[in-house]
Formats: C-alpha cells, structure tokens, sequence
C-alpha cells in the first residue's frame, strides 16, 4: 500500500470509507462521535475544578473561583458525563448489538437518529443553562434548591430542565427502539411469542433451568430465545425506563414552580416534602448506578468475553438467574443515599440501605468471576488491546463496588457520607475506569463491524491510551479519594488550598486521562480522516437497518403457536 | 477492635482498602499475565464456586456486623431516641446563617451530646471538622423535618463548624469563595484527663 503523508492520512483516513456504511452503521458512529466529544468537555470540567480546588495559585482565570461558576462547572459535569457521553456511547452500542446478536434489522434508524440529536441537544442546552445563567442546583437537585428563584435565574431553570427534559425523551426513544427490535417477531424469532421472549429477557428462564438442574429435571429451556447479552441489555433498559421517569418527574416539579414564579404566583416550596422527594429521586437516580450501569457492564463482559475467546460463557444459567436478582437488588437499594438523613427510618436504613446493597456486592462479583473463568477457561490468549480494556473494566469495578458497599454502612457513612471519598474512590473509578475501560473493549471489538475493516491509524497509540488512561483513572480516583478520608466535602469550594497535596496529585493523574483522551481522538481521526469524520454525519446510502443479514428476516405469520 | 474517634476509623479503613486495592490489581495484572502463557499455569490455592459466593456474603454481611460492634456510634445512633444525653442543643440554619444557642458550644470530653438542628428553607449538612480538616461526624439537615443526632465525644479540643451539604452559591462569598457558614471554634471540648490518658 502507498504510504500517504501526515496531512493525506489527516484528511482521508487510512482506509475508511463512509459511502459504504449502512444506515445502521453511520447512526451508531455518530452517537460515538458525539459520546467522545462530551468526554473531552467532561475531562476539561473535571481538570478546572481540581486545579481551583489547588488553592489560590492555581494559574485558572479569577471567574472559575467564583462559586457561581464553580457549581455551575459542578452541576453540568455528571449531566455532561452521564448522559451526553456514558448514556450516547452505550446507546450507540446497544443499537447496533441488539440488531447484530438477535440478527433482526433495528426497529428504526430514524429513531435512533432523533436519540442522539435529542440527547446531545439537550445536554448541550443543560450546559448551556449553567455556563449562561449560572443555574447551578447541582444534578441532585435536592428540593427546594431547584426552585430557590432567589439565588438561581428563571431562564436558566427553564433552559436546564427542558434540556434534561430532551435527554429523558432521547432516553424513551432509546428504549422504544430497543423493546421494538427485541420483540419483532421476525428472523429467528417469527415463532417465539411475546411471553417467552419476556421469560428470556427477565433472566426466567436461567433461573428456571437451575432449578430443573437442581431437582433433576430436564432443562426448562434448551436454548433459551435471547442471548445472555441482550438479556443484559432487556435487563437494565427496565432500569433506564423507570429511571428516565423519575427524572422527568422530578424536572415537571420544578417547571411547575418555574413556571409559576414567571407568573408571579408564590407557591410554598415546602408543599413539597424535601425528605420524600429525595427518597423518590434517589429511587430513581440510583438505578442509573446500581440499576443500568452494573447490569449493562455485566452484559458487556459476557458478550466481551464470549467474542474474545470464541467460547460459551461459563455457568449461563447462574448468569442469567444474577441479573433476575439484580432486578429485585438495583429496585431496593436507594436508601443508602439516605444514611445520613436521620428523619429516614431505620429500618429503610438498615434493610434497603445496608442488606439489600451488600447483595450488590455478590451480583457484581458473579459477573467478574464468569467473566474470568471463561477467559481463563481459553487460556492461551493473545493480549489485544480489547482484552486488555476488557480487564482494565475488571479492575474499575473490582475497586469501585466495594468501595461503595463500605460507604453503604451507618458507621462508615457517618464519617464519609458527601466526602469525596464517594466522589472519586466509588463512582469516578466506577465510571471512568470501570465503565469506559469496558467501552472501549467493545469498541476495539466493533471497530472492525461497525467500520468495515477500517485499519487503525497506530497501534502503538493505542497501548499509550490504555496504559495513560488506566493509571491516570485509578491514580486520580485514589488520590481525590484519600483528600475524602481526609475530610474534604466533595459539594464544596475550597479556595484555600486545605487540600493542596491531594489534589495536586489527583491533578496529575487526571491530566494523565485528559492526554490518553487527546491520543485516542487522534488516532481516531487519523484512522477515519476527517473527511470520513464529517461523512459520517451525512446521510447513508444503504438504508439496511441490520448488520451481516444477506436478506430481511422472515416477518412471523399472524397467529404463533406457543413452544415449549 | 474497638474505634473511640472517627480518626482511628478513618486510619483503619485507609489502610485496610489500600491493601485490598493493591491485592486486587495485582491479582488481575497476574490473571492477564497468565491468560497469555502457553503453559499451564498451576493455581495457588483452588478456591471452590461456593466458597466463592460464601466470602462474598459473607464479606456483605460480615461488614456491617463488624462495624457494629467495632464503631460505638452505630448503636447509638439508632437507639438515640431512648439514649439520654448530658446535653442538648438546638440550633437552626435559615438564608445560609446559623443559629447557634451559644458560642462556642461548651461541654466536656466524653460526655453524650444531642444537637437538635433545623432549617427554615433549604437542605443543609451539619458538621464538626477538627483543626486539621478532618471530620468528626455529619448529618443532613433536611427543611421541615427533625434532624437528631447524638455523639458521645471521645476526644478534646476545638472544633469548627459548617454545612456539609450544597445550599446553592449563596453560602460563600461572590468573591473570595470564602464559606460564609464556617464557625471557627463553634464547639469547644474540654478534656478529661481520666478519657485523655487512655
């Protein structure tokens, strides 16, 4: 092959063509596009916070000390980070997955477009909303701060919940597409019924075929009609409903309010009991955690795992029996948010808050022990970059889940609760190491699916990323941790350098994550060119919804025999 | 094993998840390591799949057992409605200002103290830092509702005071980021030379 020059290869790629991506390809990279942009902006916001916690030499602009800008800066970061970034590449994902796994074409390629336009509109406007108007309640929005008129602007209220309002309905359209492609009755489904299609997705049947196995019966289901992965993802999109719910809930209250004080009218805030609504947000909001995101990683080491090795999961019936318990565990844990609200009860403190949360602890470690049984049980294994990701995310949630389920514990939380030891030891590294580590896995395995053989601009930058990223996101979620146990609040600004060490070095680290994210864009972009970057926001020539069908699956007839 | 201050809690539990968070690494870096020989590598110790999900459990549960038995203010804590304390405050947060009943709230070292806190308006955190910034105990302080917390204080000295929870930018200064609900020395704690020498 010729060698083209730097500027050639900047501009046309190595060998991607974005004329020949289906319809269902080009609406998945550009989720991915646009997920990866977010980040960047997250890492920014992340970088500015730390540096202003660093104390007054900090060489930032005097405006980012200013408490308005800060916790303006601290309200869009998880909005910017959860759903414009973590939310659209885990959506790009699964749109494509589901088609590829269940081969069926996605129900709607014009929805899936919609999801990414809302989702990245609507994140753009919540951001928008703070860094314009300063509203800054924080994403906990804990009642009454959302509707405190007197130290928030009105527009900026309206700007942020209609942007967070178009991420929820970005979400719903997710789901819808999703639930759509999963029970179209159409290829290797056209004779399954809706019943059975819900027994497989629940995880019944798994735990129907231990129980046969324990008892001595023949199997309830030899082969069970999804596969573990969109089990996975059927599994955790009931979270991400029921979480987009609560949140559009949360946000008409403060509309209505909003809307409200716009017409002069003063409505009593405390109408609105602050307890109860915490209760109901963290229900709700807890299941993007403990719901969505520990099941969909679940699914993703097991179909990582299975594609790595090339063979079946270790113990499928015990998998598929865990994510039904995670419905039960994901729906009953929100109450250890409120282990320091002492008008809680005690019971819902210790049941909710404690037991059930431990539970989290066997669930998440039933899926790292399939997880590495099965790669071991393929041993020897070459060390590609997807597999090496792959045990980043190990790593990430081996270190994140129990940190959590320490925290998770009246003694401990008394001292911890709102520290940044939950911040950055729990939930950063849950997220950035455990999650994306995860995600890249995946994308190094669709890469060559969803781009159609695209080479990769260096290999080489793709170690460097590996390696910067992981000890730059163990590094930085460590240090800011240890600054929790040290005492400093993770919703506070300290302007004087108490901290100073600790987030210095956290800094460091962090700017380590920041770097392996400028490499990764880089070697993207040199392996798509930037004309094959802005091609793939054009639209497709091939409409094919589906990926490696040869022809459209056969539609079932009108009336489906049940099967056994 | 017994933990008078949250400082020898704190200390504990640093050291204690640091050792774990090496362990873990390292056995994962091991396990990829070995993932790509070609010869097999003989395990160390065969850990069977129910003893697995056993030490799951029983580190779930384990936990909580031993940090009841281990940090006296877990039990305090949910019996405090029956406990009587030596004193009792009652303090309230309304515009971002508290209202303290005197200042510096005196009493001595191991006495068991009920501060009784309230807010007008927002959801506040209320909680005691030592001078070196580490903390002594929180809890939120929700609008409208009785927020209770009863601490048996182990340890001597002064301490500061200030909102644990977000309120909004109102709580520093628009300039200077000063947190203008910072009470230096809200709490003063004489020592007791019996509790001291132990």
């Amino acid at each position: 092959m010729e060698k083209k020059s730097f500027t050639q290869t900047l501009i046309h790629g190595t060998d991607f063509d974005h004329t020949q991506l289906s319809a269902l390809q080009k609406v998945t990279l550009r989720a991915v596009v646009m997920s990866f942009l977010f980040f960047g902006l997250v890492a920014i916001e992340g970088m500015i916070m730390r540096m202003v916690e660093t104390g007054p030499s900090n060489p930032l602009p005097k405006m980012f000390n200013h408490p308005e800008h800060f916790f303006s800066i601290m309200t869009v970061h998880p909005i910017v980070g959860i759903f414009g970034s973590t939310y659209q590449l885990v959506f790009a994902a699964f749109m494509f997955l589901v088609p590829y796994l269940t081969k069926k074409p996605l129900y709607s390629v014009k929805l899936a477009n919609a999801v990414w336009i809302l989702i990245t509109v609507g994140t753009a406007m919540a951001w928008l909303a703070g860094f314009i108007w300063q509203y800054a309640p924080l994403y906990t929005l804990y009642w009454p701060l959302p509707a405190d008129m007197e130290q928030f602007k009105l527009i900026g209220g309206f700007v942020f919940v209609i942007g967070v309002a178009l991420i929820m309905i970005g979400t719903i359209g997710f789901i819808y597409n999703i639930y759509a492609t999963i029970f179209a009755r159409t290829g290797i489904h056209k004779n399954k019924t809706t019943k059975e299609l819900l027994i497989s997705g629940f995880g019944i049947d798994g735990l129907m075929n231990l129980i046969h196995k324990l008892t001595g019966k023949p199997p309830y289901s030899k082969e069970p009609a999804l596969s573990l992965p969109v089990v996975a993802i059927f599994r955790g999109t009931v979270d991400t409903f029921l979480d987009a719910i609560v949140i559009l809930a949360a946000g008409i209250l403060v509309l209505v309010y909003l809307i409200a004080d716009a017409g002069g009218i003063t409505w009593d805030v405390h109408a609105v009991d602050s307890l109860l609504y915490k209760n109901f947000f963290w229900w709700g909001f807890d299941l993007v955690a403990d719901g969505l995101v520990l099941i969909y990683v679940a699914g993703s080491w097991y179909l990582l795992a299975t594609l790595i090795t090339g063979q079946k999961l270790f113990m499928e019936n015990v998998a598929r029996a865990a994510l039904l318990l995670e419905l039960f565990v994901s729906w009953m844990v929100w109450s250890h948010h409120l282990l320091a609200d002492q008008p809680q009860p005690e019971m819902m403190k210790l049941v909710s808050g404690e037991m059930v949360t431990a539970f989290e602890l066997l669930t998440q470690g039933l899926a790292l022990f399939i997880t590495l049984v099965t790669l071991w049980k393929a041993r020897p294994l070459k060390m590609s970059p997807e597999l090496a990701y792959l045990l980043g995310g190990l790593i990430g949630f081996g270190l994140a889940v129990p940190a959590g389920i320490i925290q998770a514990d009246m003694g401990m939380n008394r001292v911890l609760h709102n520290t940044q030891w939950i911040s950055f030891a729990h939930f950063h590294i849950a997220l950035i190491v455990g999650l994306y580590m995860t995600l890249y896995s995946a994308l190094y395995v669709l890469w060559p699916l969803v781009t159609n053989n695209t080479t990769l601009f260096s290999k080489k930058l793709t170690w460097t990323h590996f390696w910067l990223y992981l000890i730059g996101g163990v590094g930085m979620g460590a240090f800011a941790g240890m600054a929790g146990l040290d005492g400093m609040l993770r919703r506070h600004l300290y302007v004087n350098g108490e901290f100073n060490t600790w987030m210095i070095l956290a800094a460091v680290f962090g700017s380590m994550v920041m770097i392996a994210w400028f490499i990764f864009l880089f070697n993207i972009i040199m392996s798509v060119g930037l004309k094959g970057l802005i091609g793939i926001f054009l639209p497709a020539k091939d409409n094919v919804a589906s990926y490696g069908l040869n022809e459209e699956p056969e539609a079932a007839p009108e009336t489906v025999p049940a099967q056994k | 094993m017994n933990f008078a201050t949250s400082v020898e809690l704190l200390k504990f539990h640093w050291a204690a998840y640091s050792i774990y968070a090496l362990l873990i690494i390292s056995i994962i870096a091991w396990f990829g390591y070995n993932l790509t020989r070609k010869e097999k590598v003989k395990s160390i110790v065969r850990i069977p799949f129910y003893g697995y999900i056993a030490f799951l459990v029983a580190g779930g549960v384990g936990h909580h057992i031993f940090t009841y038995n281990a940090i006296p203010w877990v039990a305090e804590d949910i019996m405090r409605h029956d406990i009587k304390a030596d004193h009792e405050y009652t303090i309230s947060i309304d515009r971002h200002r508290w209202k303290l009943p005197e200042k510096p709230i005196h009493f001595k070292q191991g006495e068991k103290v009920r501060f009784n806190v309230s807010s007008k308006d927002l959801t506040y955190g209320f909680g005691l830092f030592r001078k070196d910034g580490t903390m002594v105990m929180q809890m939120q302080v929700l609008p409208k509702h009785h927020n209770d917390i009863l601490w048996t204080f182990n340890e001597c000295g002064k301490f500061d005071l200030t909102s644990t929870e977000y309120s909004g930018p109102e709580q520093y200064d628009h300039e200077t980021g000063r947190d203008k609900m910072l009470v230096k020395d809200a709490v003063v704690i004489d020592c007791n030379p019996k509790l001291a020498s132990k």
